[in-house]
């Protein structure tokens, strides 16, 4: 199986810190992973890294059929070219609507003339219904979208990441200040997502990971400690030291 | 959902009812087709004023809705006028000098025409030939053209350069600081070609129109109205829908924006190019009001003086600005026209010609810290819209983004 997305030998330094030490990393086309790793393993950095936020200063990071270089392109064109994000802390538009929240995350042309002549088509309304209903913001579409509790900014941009229909999606703890319910759910609609993209997931919940059901990584200190099934890693005496153990 | 723009937006017919209004209250009692109460001085203020609020709507655009605080918008105020006022220099001394020449016994040949012209024109700087710059000088619709395209097309080069480079907050208000002055300094020497400090004059005499200054005044009271109504609706569609939604968000988080695939740069790019234009449109129906342009006019402190309407009017939202920039206009006409009477304290005379400054400052200071809605918050009051607390929170992490106290525009 070819990869999406193949992160080889990236190192980057904050200020004489080396958070990413020598890093490589895979995904395949449609593969659910989990990463976790302590607090400052460089999980976020890593995502940074790969939507063009933070420039590594040496190793690859190859896209696609094409193997298109991530490293030369813009954020935007990052974005474009299908790789998605959620952030750690909760970031939408919160002078805004949930609607125009979802809409202007929707997949349409990006460029500034079709978006100043855009108006909404029934299919584009109805998809933004449909998520909203997915997402359990249905009766919140005219709110300010400052206004929604963490949870529901939470939810909000996981419906934002979703309208994108990126082919990667980055989702960095996507569970936190959400109820068991509300987890459950998350699972559940990352799952459907990872049947036909790829879906990336940093979270430190092991329950919340364990009910994704797939591959993980272990990040520690800016490079991979361990790899494969939970039980495995979990079963690794370095990750129990570094990270379970505490 | 798709219901007409217009009507999505009642304020738009709200403002155009009561700009309609005005117009036609003003050409009612003007000198020159009605009763004559207000004088033709007062309706060249006033059609400038209609003018300043234009030049605010820009600001409010790329500066309340874009989070681009620009300091340097008057510097495509004073272009348009510039522009403008080349042609009706030249098209009006090619008629007195034309004029001057009838009797002569042998005509003169069209060079002669146009060396006098330049005699005129450019005597007082000492010199008599054309500069390239006045190449299109003689042709209205040509001139009209480079309104447009001479300011916009110094927004697009400097607004590539300085966006490309992601040069935001301060730095950009330094910079576009700069651009004004550099073109002020410029215009300020003889060499420049556009007569160095004596700047253009006469614009208000139309080539070619012997109707008088009360009735052309009110010809400019329309054109400057039809201009703002129109820019108002422009403005208003162009921060309506999905485009307005991507401005706003790189107002209040452009690094969120960038992560949905949006391309921050271009978007900014494309508002700060618009707002020049509209600026410059509004600087050409201003100068011919006024008479007289010179480089002092896009010296850096009037760009200021534009940030601050629209503060005092309300950032962010577009009745605010055009209220914000007739109000101080307007007030600041009263009070350096020598109408507030001076209050004696005994010990010194406030004389409001020289205090207006110190007095307009405060309210600057006073309305930012107090009253972040400015003068368009009075609308919220009256609507009973309250700003949510957040407790003390932007709406964003950006430099310009809207703050607590501006909410529910
Ligand atoms: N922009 C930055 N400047 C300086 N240091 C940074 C920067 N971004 C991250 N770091 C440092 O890099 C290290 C890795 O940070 P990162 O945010 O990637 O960790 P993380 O694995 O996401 O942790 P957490 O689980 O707490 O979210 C930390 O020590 C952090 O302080
Ligand atoms: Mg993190």
């Amino acid at each position: 199986m070819s990869s999406l997305l193949e992160v080889s030998g990236v190192s980057v330094t904050f200020d004489g810190y080396k958070a990413i030490r020598n890093l490589s990393f895979q995904i395949g086309q449609a593969e659910m992973r989990a990463i976790i790793g302590p607090n400052g393993a460089g999980k976020t950095t890593f995502m940074d890294i790969v939507t063009g936020k933070t420039r590594p200063d040496e190793g690859r990071v190859l896209w696609g059929e094409k193997s298109m270089n991530l490293l030369k392109m813009s954020e935007a064109r990052i974005a474009q070219e299908g790789i998605g994000r959620k952030f750690q802390r909760p970031t939408v538009f919160e002078d805004q609507t949930v609607h125009a929240n979802l809409l202007m995350s929707l997949k349409n042309p990006r460029g500034s003339f079709p978006c100043l002549f855009y108006r909404p088509s029934f299919k584009d309304e109805a998809r933004v219904e449909e998520l909203a209903s997915e997402i359990g913001l249905s009766d919140a579409l005219t709110r300010k979208s400052g206004e929604l509790s963490h949870g529901q900014k939470q939810w909000l941009e996981i419906g934002m990441l979703l309208a994108q229909e990126p082919r990667l999606l980055l989702v960095d703890e996507p569970a936190a200040g959400m109820t068991l319910a509300e987890r459950e759910h998350t699972t559940d609609i990352l799952r459907e997502a990872a049947k036909t993209r790829a879906v990336v997931v940093v979270e430190h919940d092991m329950e919340f990971v364990r009910r994704l059901n797939c591959k993980v990584t272990v990040l520690h200190e800016g490079s991979v400690l361990a790899e494969g099934s939970l039980d495995h890693v979990t079963a690794n005496p370095q990750v129990i030291e570094v990270y379970l153990g505490r | 959902m798709s219901r007409p723009f217009i009507l999505r937006n009642p304020s738009i017919l709200v403002f155009l009812a009561a700009l309609a209004a005005f117009t036609l209250g003003v050409t009612l009692m003007s000198e020159a087709f009605g009763s004559g109460a207000i004088s033709t001085s007062f309706v060249k203020t006033l059609g400038k004023t209609l003018c300043l609020c234009l030049v605010a709507l820009a600001m409010d655009l790329v500066w309340g809705y874009c989070g681009i605080l620009s300091l340097g918008h008057f510097a495509f105020f004073g272009l348009g006028g510039y522009m403008v006022g080349m042609w009706l220099m030249y098209a009006r001394t090619e008629i007195i000098v034309a004029e001057a020449m009838a009797n002569a016994p042998i005509p003169p040949t069209d060079q002669e025409v146009v060396d006098a012209i330049g005699t005129q024109i450019f005597g007082v700087v000492g010199s008599s030939d054309f500069p390239m710059i006045w190449y299109f000088a003689s042709s209205l619709p040509a001139q009209l053209a480079l309104v447009v395209l001479v300011p916009g097309l110094l927004a697009l080069v400097f607004g590539w350069l300085a966006f490309r480079s992601r040069v935001t907050g301060v730095y950009l208000s330094i910079l576009t600081q700069a651009m004004t002055l550099a073109l002020s300094l410029y215009l300020f020497q003889n060499e420049s070609g556009l007569r160095g400090n004596n700047g253009l004059s006469g614009l208000q005499n139309l080539p070619g129109v012997t109707a008088g200054q009360a009735t052309v005044s009110i010809w400019f009271l329309w054109a400057s109205a039809a201009a703002l109504a129109l820019g108002y609706v422009l403005c208003a569609w162009v921060v309506s829908g999905k485009f307005g939604s991507v401005v706003r968000g790189i107002r209040d988080d452009e690094a969120r924006v960038r992560f949905l695939g949006y391309s921050v740069e271009g978007y900014k790019l494309f508002i700060f190019t618009l707002t020049a234009v509209i600026a410059a449109i509004a600087g050409a129906l201003y100068y011919p009001q006024a008479g007289i342009i010179n480089p002092g006019e896009v010296a850096p402190i009037a760009s200021i003086y534009l940030a601050v309407w629209v503060a005092i009017g309300g950032r962010g939202r577009l009745y605010g600005a055009v209220i914000g920039a007739a109000f101080v206009s307007i007030v600041s006409t009263w009070f350096t026209g020598g109408l507030v009477p001076s209050v004696p304290l005994g010990f010194y005379t406030i004389d409001w010609v020289d205090w207006w400054l110190v007095l307009l400052g405060l309210s600057f200071v006073l309305v930012t810290l107090f009253a972040p809605k400015g003068i368009g918050g009075l609308v919220d009051l009256v609507a009973g819209r309250i700003a949510p607390d957040r407790h003390g929170a932007d709406y964003g992490p950006d430099k310009g983004s809207k703050r607590q106290g501006e909410g529910r525009g």
